[in-house]
């Protein structure tokens, strides 16, 4: 029964998403009347996705198994929480979670936006309105995930054991969070190009959108990046999968964007950039759940193996992004540049920013797409791999790294380069000192460690730098220098912290790339091996039973170079259901590093062991996590808070009953 | 949506009976040229896998080329000739770094060829910028009132 109303729920809300689409574009002009409407509409948008949600979830809880969902993607032993998160570890549940987030965002505008003005609001939500039609129609007509099944099993095929992971719990939930985030930016960008309405005051409304979004988006690829590297097994920390070039796009495009608003809120210049990054950004979103859901990257990819399903995606794609592309094209010039700036300016450094960051996008968009067009057009089969990306992402990342610090420490509309210097040159000189020192006693493995690590110091002392800089300290007493630091905006803080935060995770990604180390080795119970200094002793190796699997299982104690010992167990999982196997990787964490056992097949008498000391890896997502805090902390900064000026404040009147 | 790496290599793992990347008994015993080896198979696909390398691959096929390529090395082959070996049998598609030719050369002077026409464009456009075209600008009002000529319910 509950599945029945959470189908009828959904297909309710595909229902007014539909009428909310036609009525807002064609009556945006006509004020509240329809701004409330739209907005009572996307709330009960809201409403009826979130049971939707809820009726397969309970299907999910309760081991329902006469819900095709459930039978073919859960099992009644599993632990509760890989109960829920299977609900989105597969094509259909992963949709709802999508339309789930779509209109939650919707929602938020709705409650959030009453400042707005209500033609933009109206806009705004219509377009929202619009995607969730298009992608709840999709769910409901090609992916329907409230399919019975009769007669029921009395067991379910259980989820991928890959899947069972906390990681599903989170992972998704927080990417999906930021692709369709990005979706309130879109909106906002189309409803100025139809409204042909757009100042300061409209970068305003979409600055904090873009950086929930982007925060989301920055903790769904890092929570990723971690999920792998502890579950896959061996470690790696970013693959280059065209499944993480799909996340990675518009993350690259939304730091982009959060820049040039920036610049739009603060001297009304790079409107149309600024559009047109919007409308980019959230289409790279698209592109990427499009890549991913239509199994078009390998046949092996396809968990929707149905190739309508690649064509309605295709075309929904079309219609949008051709859509909202012709429309840029169509106004965009009616759009006037504002605020004149020379070319050294904080502008300036922020066009460099975007110029770097939209060509490295538009590098991993080329390199992802570009084996599937040359198959497609010449039948030629290529690869395009891990080092391709390295190369040509890191040859862009460097000019980039090299002048970050510089932007924050030019002024607005003209800036002084050399002024700028001298201020980071302490940042520069500890840069270079620390470099020195650890390359001298670490020992170079590979030639570029000291320039990468150099780029790492550089950018996280400038970050510091310049909060020194405003607070004036040494140039004024301490006590008066404090009262500065503490006084100075959010915005101030979560700039440094974020840029903070990129100079942290080069380091880890520098640091671990060089000097990691691998061992691998047979080992038998009793014995040890030696890796970096530390000392791992196989104890003995057993069979144990989980709660829906059996495993192979090895104890081990590590001696760290320092002395202390601890144990560490490494599995080889083969779950009942399914028979299929995983690997438990035992990881230890010194300080900022890892220590990794994976444990191999079982020869005759003994087990193959592989060993991996990856130094500084977590500095890699700490500096992810410190850019997403950044985030957080920039979104509570009272001018991102407090609405547009002026005529935003024509407040809306209570709604009439 | 990263997510779906692991169902995938979980699919192959499904197929593939598992076998281990590079297991201690493929490993050449001398050093500098299992170095080598290593090197050079982190730059080539497991062709049956998504997007991975056979260094790091579990599967048979990688397993067979792993040892493949440590047979040309202890044969003298030089890395190229390693790599020219393993294209002319299984194909272009097993290098992961496609090399620079005539059908390569797009992918790899997109990412340049994009920053000097990002760079052309800025410069042109502060070029245009310094010409004093610093009109005076219409009010917000202004602009309004000439954007609603332009809707269609004027």
């Amino acid at each position: 029964m509950s599945i029945e109303l959470g189908h009828f729920a959904l297909i309710l809300a595909f229902a007014i998403a539909t009428v909310s689409t036609v009525g807002g574009y064609m009556f945006w002009r006509s004020g509240e009347r329809i701004s409330l409407f739209l907005s009572q509409g996307a709330v009960l948008q809201f409403v009826l996705v979130a049971a939707s949600f809820a009726a397969l979830i309970q299907a999910f809880v309760t081991s329902d198994f006469s819900l095709k969902l459930a039978a073919d993607n859960s099992h009644s032993l599993k632990p509760l929480i890989f109960k829920i998160s299977g609900v989105w570890g597969n094509h259909e549940g992963s949709m709802v979670l999508w339309v789930m987030i779509l209109v939650a965002f919707g929602a938020m505008v709705a409650a959030f936006g009453r400042r707005l003005p209500s033609d933009l609001l109206s806009l705004v939500l219509a377009t929202q309105s619009m995607l969730v039609a298009a992608f709840a129609g999709f769910t409901l007509f090609t992916s329907n995930p409230f399919a019975r099944m009769i007669p029921p099993p009395l067991e379910g095929a259980d989820l991928n054991p890959v899947l069972q992971d906390i990681g599903l719990a989170i992972h998704p939930p927080l990417l999906y969070a930021g692709y369709v985030g990005f979706s309130i930016c879109f909106s906002f960008a189309i409803g100025a190009l139809i409204s042909g309405r757009i100042d300061q005051a409209w970068a305003r409304w979409v600055r904090p959108w873009a950086v929930l979004s982007w925060m989301f988006l920055t903790l769904g690829i890092s929570m990723g990046s971690y999920w792998a590297s502890y579950e896959l097994g061996w470690g790696g920390w970013w693959f280059w999968d065209p499944v993480e070039n799909a996340s990675f796009m518009p993350w690259l495009a939304g730091t982009a964007l959060l820049h040039s608003a920036l610049v739009m809120e603060k001297r009304n210049a790079l409107k149309i950039w600024t559009v047109f990054l919007s409308i980019i950004t959230f289409s790279l979103s698209l592109l990427g759940t499009f890549l991913v859901r239509s199994g078009i990257l390998t046949s092996i990819h396809t968990f929707a193996s149905d190739p309508t399903r690649g064509l309605v995606i295709l075309a929904l794609l079309a219609l949008i992004i051709g859509g909202a592309f012709v429309l840029f094209a169509m106004r965009a010039s009616a759009l006037r540049t504002g605020g004149l700036f020379a070319p050294v300016s904080r502008e300036g450094a922020l066009i460099l920013n975007n110029l770097f960051l939209a060509t490295a996008m538009g590098a991993v968009l080329v390199g992802t797409l570009y084996p599937l067009l040359l198959d497609a057009i010449a039948g030629t089969t290529i690869s395009v791999g891990a080092p391709f990306f390295n190369l040509t992402f890191a040859a862009l990342m460097v000019p980039l790294l090299i002048v970050l610090p510089f932007g924050p420490m030019l002024a607005w509309k003209r800036a002084d380069v050399l002024g700028a210097a001298q201020r980071l040159i302490g940042a520069a000189a500890l840069a270079i000192f620390l470099t020195i020192l650890i390359s001298a006693l670490g020992g170079i493995s590979i030639s570029l460690a000291p320039l990468g690590l150099l780029l790492g110091f550089w950018v996280a002392f400038g970050a510091v730098a310049e909060l020194i800089d405003r607070s004036k300290l040494g140039r004024i007493p301490p006590a008066e220098s404090w009262r500065r630091l503490v006084g100075l905006p959010r915005s101030a803080y979560s700039t440094a912290i974020a840029h903070f935060g990129i100079g942290i995770a080069v380091l880890g990604i520098v640091a671990t790339t060089a000097w990691e180390t691998e061992l691998v080795t047979t080992l038998n119970p009793g014995e040890t091996a030696q890796l970096s200094g530390y000392t791992i002793a196989f104890d003995k190796s057993s069979q144990v039973q989980g709660p829906n699997y059996i495993a192979d299982q090895g104890d081990f104690t590590i001696t760290a170079p320092g002395g202390g010992t601890r144990t560490m167990v490494a599995q080889r999982r083969t779950y009942v259901a399914s028979g299929i196997p995983t690997t438990e990787a035992a990881i230890g964490t010194y300080g900022f590093s890892q220590l990794y056992l994976q444990l191999g097949e079982p020869l005759k008498d003994t087990h193959v062991v592989r060993i991996w000391h990856k130094p500084y890896i977590t500095l890699i997502w700490l500096g992810a996590l410190l850019m997403a805090g950044a985030g957080a902390l920039s979104l509570t900064d009272r001018r991102q808070r407090i609405g547009a000026p002026r005529r935003a404040i024509k407040a809306m009147p209570e709604p009439a009953e | 949506m990263s997510w779906l790496r692991p169902l995938l290599l979980c699919l192959l793992l499904a197929v593939v009976p598992a076998a281990w990347a590079v297991n201690p008994d493929e490993m050449l015993a001398d050093p500098a040229l299992e170095q080598r080896a290593r090197d050079i198979s982190t730059e080539l696909r497991c062709l049956v896998c998504q997007n991975e390398s056979i260094d790091d691959s579990d599967a048979d096929l990688a397993k067979d080329i792993r040892v493949l390529v440590r047979e040309r090395l202890t044969a003298g082959d030089s890395d190229d000739q390693v790599r020219q070996f393993l294209v002319d049998r299984y194909g272009e598609f097993v290098l992961l770094r496609p090399r620079v030719e005539g059908h390569t050369l797009l992918l790899w002077f997109a990412a340049p060829g994009l920053l000097v026409i990002g760079l052309i464009v800025l410069v042109i456009m502060a070029r245009r910028r310094r010409k004093p075209v610093a009109v005076d600008e219409l009010s917000a009002e202004e602009q309004r009132a000439l954007d609603s000529l332009d809707g269609p319910q004027a």
